[in-house]
């Protein structure tokens, strides 16, 4: 018999106006507790009945943690700031056009209108066994599906992986990481601020999370400092159809080009692992040097060192390798 | 609280996956209070004991330096301690929310007791005295009178010990069984991990006997908990830290000998062995602080090594 997901199991819904109000309510309910964004991500997991959160705390009300501020040292974008906001936004567009060019190749605009930059990141991996509700190691169980010779696993990981071998989704993840973005989060305890790439977590030290959020805990903006305003920049989003799909793999860059040659660099790939890699294998590479065909090879060849392909994903290593190199030329072929 | 963990397979099937962390918190309390019970026992409730050793005469012609444990032992225990201690480490902490990347030190650490543990085996096939760590009818009767002395039958003698008494035997059983069985099934759960040297196969048993090999790993792994925090309890006494000492150094003293060992089970070289009386329970070797070696033919004698 078919089964029939026409309702969400009930929850307790709050509306809370701030983001203390907010993290009360996740501190009571623990990890039963669940944040909604834009809901993007939430929903799915809803429908299909695998989670069931008891209490929901929907953030839609919590204007402070809203739109894009021009800070002394860069911008501070709140967390519940859509992704369409941080795609348009001038101040973005005009000295972090990386984070633009990412956000406005998530998904399509219904979904850029309604989903968050904080939602963006956060979500859940799609891996779909583990979003079939199998259990797997990353729902509490003990065994990989998609790593088993049999799986079908061409969307997922060629390195990083610790028994998990789902990737991040988030098409924003290595842009901000380029950016040196900081991560705020917020808890009873006081806000503590993490590097853009520490905030996501390794299934080598927590196999069931996908950041570093505790329960009790709700990032509440990112931080982006000037260092890299107005760089040379590089995002490329690799899909298999050109809009509403999760990428393949994404890689972003930073420059800082002096006189030919290339002073500072920043460089990450995201859908190679379970987390955003930043590639500083490359980035050692490419400083202090001038850009080129051949840098370009090197440094792509770098970025695929120790990456172990699965059955059916060998394709992204020349992948990687390639846009890796495409970074460097600086443009598309 | 919950035993086993179980979550339905994609075939709907109800399968185990593990035990329930409540375990874990069981053994981890009943083990801390095991030592706060005993602790308490020894300082207010415990008869009182003699510690004679039968003045000097009981010493005379005993070396000044009993070899207890050889260097070859005492290099295997504590790397078998030091890899068991990395294991619980890295398999419980996690579990009570300290965050490290454990999985590839856990495994390391896995293969590092493994070889250890085969060493130990034809070690203690082949070189030492087997049966030495065996338990005997004079060990249970020795264990009982030991049990009726602590209830607070004072006047229960309880013969002196052979080398290795009867709770260090029941030690080492316990942590052999407890330890083998966590290695058997830890080399299985090995095969589903990309490790350099094979590509992992979860599929090479179905859902449910891998179900049971985790519960089976889990549950001698908690076990393990309760016996390591009795172990290290009572090598850290200071009533038995003579016996811990000799398994860093390797050897007791003469008096410690007299006082606690049977001369006819453990014969020193050179020294002719005594008919030994009981002596009153509590005086004996009964710490459960030596259970990793089985005597050493040559050690057993008092042998340098």
């Amino acid at each position: 018999m078919a089964v029939i997901r026409d309702m969400i199991p009930a929850f307790e819904l709050f509306q809370p106006t701030s983001a203390e109000g907010a993290i009360d309510l996740l501190i009571r309910y623990g990890e039963d507790g669940w944040v909604l964004g834009g809901g993007m991500d939430s929903f799915d997991w809803w429908k299909e009945r695998i989670k069931r959160p008891t209490a929901v705390v929907d953030l839609a009300n919590v204007d402070e943690l809203k739109g894009v501020r021009v800070t002394s040292d860069g911008v501070e974008i709140g967390a519940m700031t859509t992704l369409t906001e941080v795609a348009t936004h001038p101040e973005l567009l005009a000295n972090y056009s990386v984070l633009t060019d990412a956000a406005s190749r998530i998904a399509t605009p219904q979904i850029r209108n309604r989903g968050t930059l904080a939602g963006n990141l956060a979500q859940d991996t799609r891996c779909w066994y583990y979003r079939g509700g199998w259990p797997c190691y990353r729902a509490g169980g003990n065994t990989c599906y998609a790593s088993a010779p049999t799986a079908m696993n061409r969307e997922h990981a060629i390195m990083g992986t610790s028994r998990c071998v789902a990737v991040s989704p988030s098409d924003s993840a290595s842009a901000l990481i380029v950016l040196d973005a900081q991560f705020v989060i917020q808890s009873a305890r006081g806000d503590r601020v993490v590097d853009a790439e520490d905030f996501f977590m390794r299934p080598s030290v927590d196999i069931e999370r996908m950041t570093v959020l505790n329960p009790g805990e709700l990032l509440t903006a990112i931080r982006i400092p000037s260092t890299w305003a107005g760089a040379t920049f590089y995002y490329e989003k690799v899909e298999d159809r050109k809009s509403w799909d999760f990428a393949l793999m994404t890689v972003a860059s930073a420059m800082r080009i002096s006189g030919g040659v290339i002073q500072e660099v920043r460089m990450a790939a995201n859908g190679v692992a379970p987390f955003p890699v930043r590639l500083e294998d490359s980035e050692a590479i490419l400083r202090g040097k001038a850009p080129s065909e051949q840098l370009g090879l090197q440094a792509g060849e770098a970025a695929v060192r120790g990456a172990q392909p699965l059955r059916h994903n060998d394709y992204k290593i020349p992948l990687m390798r390639n846009l890796v190199r495409r970074a460097v030329r600086g443009t598309e072929v | 609280m919950e035993l086993w963990r179980r979550a339905a397979n994609p075939w709907g099937q109800e399968v185990l996956i593990g035990i329930s962390w409540d375990l874990m918190w069981v053994a981890l309390i009943g083990g801390l209070a095991f030592v706060v019970a005993h602790a308490v026992w020894a300082k207010w409730l415990a008869p009182h004991s003699s510690s004679a050793t039968g003045g000097g005469a009981a010493i005379a012609g005993l070396p000044a330096k009993i070899m207890r444990h050889a260097t070859s032992e005492r290099v295997f225990h504590w790397i078998m301690s030091a890899a068991m201690l990395v294991l619980l480490i890295t398999a419980f902490a996690p579990v009570m929310g300290f965050q490290f990347a454990w999985v590839t030190i856990h495994w390391a650490a896995g293969l590092v007791l493994s070889a250890t543990i085969l060493y130990h085996i034809i070690h203690a096939v082949f070189w030492q005295d087997f049966w030495a760590m065996w338990v005997n009818g004079r060990d249970i009767k020795a264990g009982l009178a030991e049990l009726s002395h602590m209830v607070g039958r004072n006047g229960t003698e309880v013969p002196k010990a052979s080398k290795y008494p009867i709770d260090h035997k029941l030690f080492h059983h316990g942590a052999a069984v407890s330890g083998l069985t966590a290695i058997v099934t830890g080399i299985f759960m090995m095969l589903r991990l990309e490790t350099p040297f094979w590509t992992a196969n979860p599929y090479m048993l179905s859902d449910s006997s891998w179900g049971v090999m985790y519960v089976v790993h889990g549950v001698s792994g908690v076990a393990l908990i309760a016996l390591v925090i009795s172990h290290i309890y009572f090598a850290i006494r200071p009533d038995k830290w003579w016996i811990t000492k000799s398994m860093i150094f390797g050897y007791i003293t003469p008096e410690k000998y007299a006082e606690n060992f049977d001369r006819s089970l453990w014969v020193i070289p050179g020294v002719a062995p005594q008919e030994e009386k009981s002596v009153p329970a509590g005086v004996g070797a009964s710490a459960i602080g030596d259970e990793s070696t089985g005597g050493d033919r040559a050690s057993e004698v008092g042998g340098q090594d």
